[in-house]
């Protein structure tokens, strides 16, 4: 079977990012920039599957600037076998290409490729958007198994665990499907160097939007970035007596 | 205008993220409808009927909808679309799933998260963990959004009286079918509802030693929550999680047990009104966020301030 895996390249997860002053998004310039983390876990999830002898071949695909073919290679160390760029200069986080066309663009990604399913990320770490693996199952018409924990594949169906507010919910899909991931699916490895060399050589295609026929043209407009209200911290207290006072007597919440 | 509110319910009754779904509705404006389905639903269809300010109730009533499914939901909600301006869902795994499935058939791009409504076309949502709030206007005829329900007081849930209508189910797709699930059992307030939480990290060391936040949690009446690193331990369930990819809480206290304070934890707890902090480490992060900081070590202050309670 063919897995098609959709990697983006995010701010790396330590960062604690700066509202520009302007107002107009968050400062990009000299940040550390990553494979979104749970992307890296649906890498890894499809990495095992090949070990195991389920999968074929896995295809990384990720819509972004031409930097983002460094996260194609950090994909291809682990396990991904070729690569595809969608070339675009608009911002891939806020106020440029947003979830519904990078759905329409891994659609028309399936349909030259035709996998036979996906697995994702189930949210991005910059636009926390938490929406481009259920758009492209609805416009595949495929089923979705989202907030994955647990994956089997077994005769031509996918019986996914998903993390849900109430605990864990198991359900069977027919294929193909979309799988997107939550954070116990698995750990992702750390790349070998011998695979990190290896990587370099694989085959990497890059295409701009226009080949495939999708329009980036935001449906929302920014109106302004803003820092969150600041909290202030930094209260200490001497012991447990002092804080059962403060709680009863300052705060009244107890 | 007019707004369809698809309610979080448990086919018996309606989950209290529901009136604060209503409440930003109200924001945005005209008449508002809440759908209710499920599988013999009409307790919580009729208990959405009493929300205040709600025009009508959508019941669709169907065996298909016992799981709420996206593949069936989806087709369901898309046969409603035309009537409404405004699609609002609970920004819960529920409502999550099913959103965006909803928005891609009406192709409409959806906002998650609205913290607020500005206008009819205009929200703020939270970007980089709650490090950014994007300010967006909608150019789509059509929106579709889901709805941070800490971010929105309850409305009213006792003076309505909206007519309740049945609407067909779009059948089965075949494409997915429920298994099983294992729901934590608790007594405990639920945790994006409750006044008081306390939440262990990986501070706590084990899974037994996570009795030690549950005997606080039963003095203060609180619900319990953790960091990612106690549930990725296997000390507490998936859905005690609170953060950025796990869920979002606005207490009037939380108290915050061997929990170092990472970015990804702080968005989820941030916009508690009183935070307190236990940590043996002076230089947690957790302390910047605190009103209260105790520098401690949890197994000698934990108990202390359950017994002196
Ligand atoms: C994509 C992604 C998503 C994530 N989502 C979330 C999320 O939603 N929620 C979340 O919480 N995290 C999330 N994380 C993880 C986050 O980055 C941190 O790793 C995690 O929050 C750390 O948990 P912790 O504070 O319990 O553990 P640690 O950082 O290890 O901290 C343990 C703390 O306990 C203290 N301690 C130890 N022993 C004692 C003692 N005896 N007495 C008192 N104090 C003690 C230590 O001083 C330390 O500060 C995410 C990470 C990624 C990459
Ligand atoms: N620019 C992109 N390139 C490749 N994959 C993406 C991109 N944006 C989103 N995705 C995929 O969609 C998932 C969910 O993202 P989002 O809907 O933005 O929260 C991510 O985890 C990725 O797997």
């Amino acid at each position: 079977m063919k897995v098609l895996v959709p990697v983006k390249r995010a701010v790396d997860y330590n960062v604690k990012i700066r509202v520009k002053s302007d107002g107009t998004g968050v400062e990009l310039n000299n940040v550390k920039m990553s494979m979104n983390p749970f992307d890296e876990i649906a890498i890894e999830e499809a990495t095992k599957l090949k070990e195991a002898g389920k999968v074929t071949e896995i295809v990384a695909v990720s819509i972004g600037p031409s930097q983002a073919q460094e996260t194609i290679r950090t994909a291809m160390a682990i396990g991904a076998d070729r690569g595809i760029l969608v070339e675009t200069s608009a911002p891939t986080d806020i106020g440029g290409v947003e979830p519904l066309a990078i759905a329409k663009t891994l659609k028309a990604i399936v349909e030259k490729e035709k996998p036979d399913f996906i697995i994702m990320g189930k949210q991005s770490i910059d636009d926390d958007s938490n929406q481009t693996g259920q758009m492209l199952a609805a416009m595949l018409g495929w089923a979705q198994g989202t907030f994955a924990s647990k994956l089997e594949l077994t005769d031509g169906k996918a019986i996914v665990t998903r993390e849900i507010d109430g605990g864990l919910e198991t359900i069977e899909l027919k294929m193909p499907a979309i799988i997107t991931t939550d954070l116990r699916l698995n750990e992702p490895r750390y790349a070998s160097l011998p695979n990190i060399m290896k990587a370099k050589k694989k085959e990497l295609e890059v295409i701009k939007p226009e080949d495939l026929g999708v329009d980036y043209t935001p449906r929302l407009s920014v109106v302004k970035v803003a820092e969150p209200p600041q909290r202030i911290g930094g209260g200490k207290v001497a012991d447990v007596d002092e804080l059962i006072d403060k709680l009863k007597n300052e705060a009244k919440v107890i | 205008m007019s707004v369809l509110v698809i309610a979080e319910h448990d086919h018996q009754s309606i989950k209290p993220v529901t009136l604060n779904v209503v409440a930003a509705a109200k924001k945005i404006g005209g008449d508002i409808h809440v759908m209710v389905a499920g599988t013999n639903c009409s307790g919580a269809a009729e208990q959405a009927a009493k929300i205040s300010g709600v025009s009508k109730i959508l019941k669709c009533d169907a065996p298909e909808l016992s799981h709420r499914l996206a593949e069936n939901m989806a087709p369901l909600i898309e046969s409603l679309a035309s009537s409404y301006s405004h699609i609002v869902f609970p920004a819960t795994t529920f409502g999550k799933n099913v959103s965006p499935r909803v928005a891609a058939l009406l192709d409409t791009q959806q906002i998650s998260d609205v913290i607020a409504v500005h206008d009819a076309d205009t929200f703020d949502r939270p970007v980089y963990a709650g490090n950014a709030i994007a300010t967006v206007k909608s150019s789509d005829g059509k929106k579709v959004l889901t709805v941070r329900g800490t971010a929105f007081d309850p409305i009213a849930n006792d003076d309505g009286n909206a007519p309740i209508e049945d609407v067909a189910s779009k059948g089965d797709s075949g494409l997915s079918k429920f298994v099983k699930q294992e729901l934590s059992e608790s007594d405990r307030p639920e945790l994006t509802a409750a006044r008081v939480v306390v939440s262990g990290g990986r501070g706590l060391g084990s899974g037994e030693n996570f009795a030690l936040i549950d005997a606080l949690a039963d003095k203060l009446g609180a619900a319990v929550g953790a960091s990612r690193a106690a549930v990725d331990a296997g000390y507490v369930p998936n859905d005690y999680q609170v953060g950025q990819t796990g869920k979002v809480v606005a207490p009037d206290l939380y108290i915050a047990v061997g929990i170092s304070g990472a970015i990804q934890h702080l968005a989820g707890m941030k916009g508690a009104k009183k935070i307190v902090a236990i940590n043996k480490d002076p230089e947690a992060p957790i302390f910047q966020v605190a009103d209260y900081g105790l520098v401690a070590d949890l197994f000698e202050a934990v108990p202390e301030l359950t017994n002196k309670l």
